[in-house]
């Protein structure tokens, strides 16, 4: 989609431009550390599911607020009604682990890590040529609809990681191989596009198909 | 999304406006889950003031400041950029897995996040608002010069350039070229010319003068 007018950056700008939105960020991570029972990818999923103007005209804290308790809710965690009567009502309560203020450091700078042991072994290699599927899920992929159908070169093999598509469906990490791949902007916008341009985009195998 | 925050841009309560209504939703759900235990408020308050205070984009200014100074640094960082910065003392999340991509002659990277907001926290901080805008993100993948010049920069028209759109949990941190007129400086005072853009790659390293 196009037309939405220049990048406007802002001089100076803080990290939250109210302080709501450091409390919605903050409960964001310290949800996911009380092992509340969903992934990044089913999140991102809840997001990117608003209806498409909805989301074209909430600020970013406004959607991972609308994400937040979309998730708590559907899981029965904080129920509507809960939020419109501002306290508990019955809902369950949590018994577990809960992020504590001298463990956020560690919470926040302990590596993690996506990739995942599997059996099969990579079907691509640096230097390969690759077409890109053309698909079109109804639920969540992270092959973006200006890269789909169109011939590229692996740069990079990353390693098997968690595939979005089954994590955020929760039908488990289903880890596949992952790539980096680059297309020639030519490739991907036609003729008239800058001759200098390449577009390189982290891709799972399963988005890919040899050229 | 929108590029704007007109209405978050305060954080006081104005009687019927949209920002007081968010705010109040954020208060009673903050109040809902430390009630049921799912929160506690104190640790709140220190996430905030790691991602005010501890954790932007200074971190990833000493990152491109050793690659400047130290080949094997930047050797390393070619080969293991998530090792390398978690040498700095830079990981977790937002981070997992880490690539630095080397501006030089000729070449010019620039990174985006077209489906949503991906960045590299440890190194950067939280994104900037432009930087999870609908301009940025649609545009940056096809016309990336345009989108530098609204930055003030202009490139030759020879000049490679090339996108990286974070699809997965990649993160990319562009090294800057060190700038002309700094022979002889020491990596802290050549930090001090490492913007944040000028790592998302939509600006360049100051030059000596700019940073005066």
């Amino acid at each position: 989609m196009m037309g939405f007018g220049p990048v406007v950056p802002e001089k100076n700008e803080p990290p939250f431009h109210a302080t709501w939105e450091g409390r919605v960020l903050a409960m964001e991570v310290a949800t996911r550390n009380a092992g509340v029972p969903w992934n990044l990818d089913m999140i991102r999923s809840v997001r990117e599911s608003l209806p498409p103007l909805d989301y074209l005209s909430m600020s970013y804290y406004e959607i991972w607020l609308h994400s937040q308790t979309e998730l708590l809710a559907r899981h029965g965690l904080v129920i509507a009604d809960e939020m419109k009567a501002g306290h508990a009502l019955g809902g369950q309560k949590h018994a577990g682990h809960v992020l504590h203020a001298d463990d956020v450091w560690a919470a926040v700078t302990r590596p993690g890590s996506y990739i995942r042991d599997v059996a099969e072994p990579a079907r691509f290699a640096v230097g390969d040529r690759v077409r890109s599927l053309n698909i079109n899920p109804t639920g969540h992929t992270r092959l973006p609809r200006y890269a789909r159908a169109k011939v590229g070169t692996i740069g990079r093999v990353h390693g098997a990681h968690v595939y979005p598509d089954s994590n955020a469906a929760g039908r488990g990490e289903d880890a596949r191989w992952c790539y980096n791949v680059t297309f020639a902007g030519r490739e991907l916008w036609g003729a008239d596009a800058d001759p200098t341009l390449t577009v390189s985009l982290d891709l799972w195998e399963p988005y890919l198909e040899p050229a | 999304m929108s590029g704007h925050h007109h209405h978050d841009d305060h954080d006081h309560d104005h009687e019927g406006s949209e920002l007081s209504e968010v705010a109040l939703r954020v208060r009673t759900l903050e109040s809902l889950l430390t009630e049921k235990g799912y929160v506690d408020p104190a640790a709140l308050d220190a996430l905030v003031e790691v991602y005010e205070t501890k954790i932007g984009p200074r971190n990833g200014a000493r990152v491109v400041a050793r690659a400047w100074t130290d080949p094997a640094y930047r050797d390393w960082l070619r080969r293991d950029a998530t090792a390398a910065i978690a040498d700095m003392g830079y990981s977790g999340m937002g981070g997992a897995h880490m690539v630095a991509l080397e501006n030089g002659p000729g070449v010019h990277n620039m990174v985006v996040c077209t489906l949503c907001s991906c960045y590299p926290w440890p190194v950067l901080g939280l994104p900037p608002v432009w930087y999870k805008s609908a301009p940025y993100r649609s545009r940056a993948v096809i016309d990336p010069r345009g989108v530098l010049a609204e930055f003030g920069v202009t490139l030759p028209p020879d000049t490679a350039i090339r996108v990286w759109d974070s699809t997965a949990e990649m993160r990319y941190l562009v090294i800057p070229e060190r700038p002309e007129g700094t022979e002889g400086w020491d990596a802290e005072r050549l930090a001090g010319l490492v913007t944040r853009d000028s790592m998302i790659g939509t600006s360049l390293a100051l030059s000596p003068d700019a940073a005066r």
